[in-house]
């Protein structure tokens, strides 16, 4: 898959794979998680001025080794409008090792879909450390603790948040993992709604069995099936479900996109009108930040935690809920998540239920034929 | 009211003389180097044929391209200083980091991050620093820049620190042009500032320009006010174009599809626009164009403007008809201007798409016996290529199962034999230069993109103090308040905020006022 690793899996990520990556995990964001594009800048700056990174496979570190786990918490909007002064992730990583007293060896991410795909990469430059091959979630979900780390018992606490001007605040104990997004939530709107967040340190054996795993890579290959696509003049949707394993479930145009506001995330609803050979159907998708669930004709067929993916159909570009709007002409993929994120546990955490849809049973996908 | 409507092309200026909604005589001249002897000629010829004196005109306005072009051609860029108010954020990405290095190479690498900006709920980032402001000051006026954009963060919720740092800049550096960035732009810190940039960077030429305009006019005795075409299809008179010359960028496409909105009397409907060198389609809804959602690039640089959503081929009355049978290609290759010496009909030795509707009787045009030698297959083989690439583009711009009619545009048109895609084709009077009506029959706008908590006001509340500052806006831009209607609302709830963060956006248009 990758042309230059070593025999370990062990790559150093290099300035032409930010593109790529970021178009990637702009994808897995299943439509949420924040455009990538800034942290791809800021990547590209620090690699200019010489900084480097590596990307290990989950089997490189021993047992005893610490994992830290950074990303950006905040909204979208503000993160194209105030971008970050830099270090944020950074001095919060910082502060977690002073409080825990225990030095990382690697980092991860908690989610790799969207802007957060970015920031253990840039933490990870400025702190001289690899960055592992997987994260928290194998996509992008709206809440702390929707990933495979909480789910399966990662502690919440110690855990810091750092803003713009330096401020550290330090979550010293914390009862769980829904008191712990409830009070990073409201400290991040304090800091502008815009803010780095570190989390206790994992053990690489815990790691190991509770990552995702290849998510890194398997963002660097989506994006760079997209670029390729693109280049050739070949179809990109095509090209996207072929090297990924996903589905096609309807193509069509929005009709109608409504948006609420609930208890600080974006809610809504999309119709779409079919086309092609979904001419005559008509579909939904149901919106808290990502896509929730594809109705076909009235039937739920993809819904969380598998990815409900928005293409546009002629350039392939991911589309986020946030530009989501009448006149769109789309197609949309369904992808499985992986299976950590399907076993009871994670069902009551990222399943339809904890989305608020009590009616819904989870029927998984299945993976198509792959072809890279 | 009698209005003169001119699109300055890169080949063509275009100019027609309106009465009222009545379009009386329409032209194209060649574009001249100097602009203004272009403009001079197209309007001595359409005010000749309208058999109109320019005392009789009340107001003309012209669509143009030259500020694009200087963009995308690197050249008569002024060097420009950004200043960014941010400290401490934001300091992880300078100013034009995202800039084709040969477009930063071209106006200089002056930046300059200082404090000051805001939260997006109004609260401030740092305090403005007066001595660190003339601090930068001092070293622009040492680097002998004249052309200063500043920018804040979260300056379309507040602009009063790019306000207060713009006037320190002009006490500073008495005659420096500023360009403020929340004149000009929405969020997203980076495509904003880039749009502020090029726009100070295009402040000399402006200048300029509106000068010649404003000569040209002069010349034949028009001495009323004239306005400027902005890429949303409204206007702005000469003092504010003067200053805010980035507004002009992509107002070609624009014009050209209100134009055809106009003429043909249909609001909603597929434009094709042909050219000599390509043909720009896109789609009009309510007698506007539809505009892009994604980042638009100009010259390279990332933009958030508000830029129709136009699909372009290589498709044109001059483009190059190559090969036969399966190998036959159209386009993309163009005679461009020169098809009046290169085409076979004008005696020339390249065979063009304007050459196969001739000898296929498809138009009058140029010297007829000197297609007579083609062969009839060759001719259907290349009229049939033409029709798919026509078809191919509309079916790209269709955002709907409806059969919206096709309404065709542009000194190309002849290259369309019958229905697109099968749909109802619409040929309006004055095709060839529906730019210049478009440019014409522009209105005038007013737009806000504000950040609301939905919780202090009530969303029924924030729209309608959107639409009061819109129509405000539209107001001052010189619009009847008796014309005035809300053309866009729209209200984006801001992710993972409590407390409902909307962004509002709300624009209103209205006619021009003219006494």
């Amino acid at each position: 898959m990758l042309d230059r690793g070593s025999k370990d899996g062990r790559f150093p990520l290099q300035e032409a794979d930010l593109l790529p990556l970021s178009i990637g995990a702009a994808l897995l964001g299943t439509g949420g998680g924040g455009n990538p594009y800034i942290g791809m800048l800021r990547s590209r700056e620090l690699m200019r001025k010489g900084a480097t990174v590596d990307i290990l496979p989950l089997d490189a570190l021993p047992d005893d080794a610490w994992i830290g786990e950074v990303g950006g918490i905040g909204a979208p909007v503000v993160g194209v409008e105030k971008i970050e002064q830099g270090e944020e992730c950074y001095r919060a990583m910082r502060a977690v090792e002073e409080v825990s007293g225990k030095k990382m060896s690697a980092l991860i991410c908690a989610e790799i879909g969207g802007a957060n795909s970015m920031e253990p990469v840039l933490t990870a430059m400025q702190a001289g450390l690899p960055v592992l091959d997987g994260d928290g979630m194998g996509r992008a979900f709206p809440e702390v603790q929707m990933t495979t780390f909480f789910i399966y018992g990662a502690d919440a606490a110690p855990a810091a948040m750092s803003d713009d001007k330096g401020n550290v605040v330090i979550f010293r104990d914390v009862k769980d993992m829904y008191w712990l997004e409830r009070f990073a939530r409201d400290t991040s709107v304090a800091m502008g709604a815009a803010a780095g967040l570190a989390i206790a340190p994992m053990r690489m054996d815990f790691v190991r069995k509770t990552a995702v795993p290849g998510t890194m890579t398997e963002a660097l290959a989506i994006g760079r099936t997209v670029l390729d696509a693109r280049a050739r003049r070949k179809d990109v949707v095509a090209r996207v479900i072929e090297t990924t394993g996903a589905t096609l479930f309807f193509t069509g145009k929005v009709t109608d996109i409504e948006r609420r506001t609930e208890g600080g995330f974006a809610r809504g609803e999309a119709k779409i009108q079919g086309s092609g050979d979904w001419a005559g159907s008509e579909a939904r998708i149901a919106i808290q930040n990502e896509n929730l669930v594809l109705w076909v004709d009235g039937k739920p067929v993809i819904m969380v935690p598998d990815l409900i993916i928005n293409l546009d159909l002629e350039t392939g570009e991911p589309i986020t809920t946030e530009v989501l709007r009448y006149g769109q002409r789309m197609a949309t993929i369904g992808l499985p998540v992986h299976d950590l994120m399907k076993t009871p546990e994670a069902m009551k955490v990222v399943g339809p239920q904890a989305f608020g849809y009590p009616d819904l049973t989870f029927k998984p996908l299945a993976f198509g034929p792959i072809h890279s | 009211m009698i209005r003169i409507g001119i699109d300055v092309g890169g080949t063509n200026t275009d100019a027609v003389v309106m009465d009222g909604m009545t379009v009386l005589a329409g032209v194209k001249a060649p574009t001249s180097q100097d602009v203004m002897t272009g403009v001079v000629a197209a309007l001595k010829k359409v005010l000749a044929a309208a058999k109109m004196t320019a005392d009789r005109v009340d107001v003309v306005m012209i669509g143009t391209t030259h500020f694009t072009n200087a963009v995308v051609q690197r050249r008569d860029l002024a060097q420009t200083a950004c200043v960014r108010l941010c400290l401490p954020a934001t300091a992880s990405l300078p100013p034009m980091v995202d800039w084709p290095e040969d477009l930063r190479d071209t106006i200089g690498h002056h930046w300059f991050l200082a404090h000051g900006g805001n939260e997006f709920d109004g609260r401030v980032i740092s305090p403005l620093d007066e001595a660190e402001l003339l601090g930068i000051a001092d070293q622009i006026r040492a680097r002998g820049i004249n052309s200063v954009a500043i920018s804040a963060v979260f300056s379309p919720v507040s602009n009063e620190f790019e306000k207060q740092a713009g006037e320190i800049m002009a006490r500073a550096l008495p005659g420096a042009h500023i360009t403020l960035s929340a004149d000009i732009g929405r969020v997203g810190l980076l495509e904003r500032e880039n749009a502020a940039i090029m726009n100070a960077c295009l402040r000399d030429l402006s200048r300029d320009v509106v000068a010649a305009f404003r000569g040209a006019l002069a010349d034949v005795g028009f001495t009323g006010r004239f306005y400027l075409t902005q890429n949303d299809g409204t206007l702005m008179d000469a003092d504010f174009a003067e200053r805010f010359p980035v507004l002009t960028f992509a107002s070609g496409p624009t014009n050209s599809m209100r134009g055809a909105a106009f003429l043909s009397g249909v609001a909603d409907a597929i434009v094709v626009d042909i050219g000599g060198t390509t043909t720009d389609v896109g789609s009009l809804q309510k007698g506007f164009p539809r505009q892009a959602t994604v980042a638009v690039e100009v010259g390279g640089v990332r933009t958030n403007f508000r830029m129709p959503d136009v699909f372009s081929i290589g498709l044109g009355g001059g483009s190059l008809v190559v090969g036969e049978g399966d190998g036959l290609t159209v386009g993309p290759r163009s005679v461009g201007y020169r098809i009046v010496t290169e085409a076979l009909i004008f005696g020339g030795r390249t065979l063009t798409t304007s050459d196969i509707v001739v000898a296929d009787g498809g138009a009058e045009l140029g010297d007829k016996s000197k297609v007579a030698h083609l062969d009839p297959a060759l001719i259907r083989a290349a009229r049939d290529r033409i029709a798919f690439m026509l078809e191919d583009c509309v079916e790209r711009a269709r955002i709907s199962a409806e059969p919206l009619p096709v309404i065709v545009v542009g000194g190309g048109s002849i290259l369309v034999e019958g229905p697109i895609a099968g749909l109802h084709l619409i040929l309006p009077d004055h095709f060839a230069v529906a730019n210049a009506v478009g440019a014409a029959i522009a209105q005038v706008s007013g737009e806000v993109d504000r950040v609301y908590s939905l919780t202090d006001i009530g969303r029924e509340e924030a729209l309608n103090d959107a639409k009061r500052r819109a129509t405000e806006a539209a107001i001052a831009a010189g619009a009847r308040p008796d014309t005035i209607e809300i053309v866009d609302v729209e209200d984006v709830p801001l992710a993972y905020l409590p407390g409902n963060a909307t962004r509002v956006r709300v624009k209103a248009v209205g006619e021009l006022h003219v006494g």
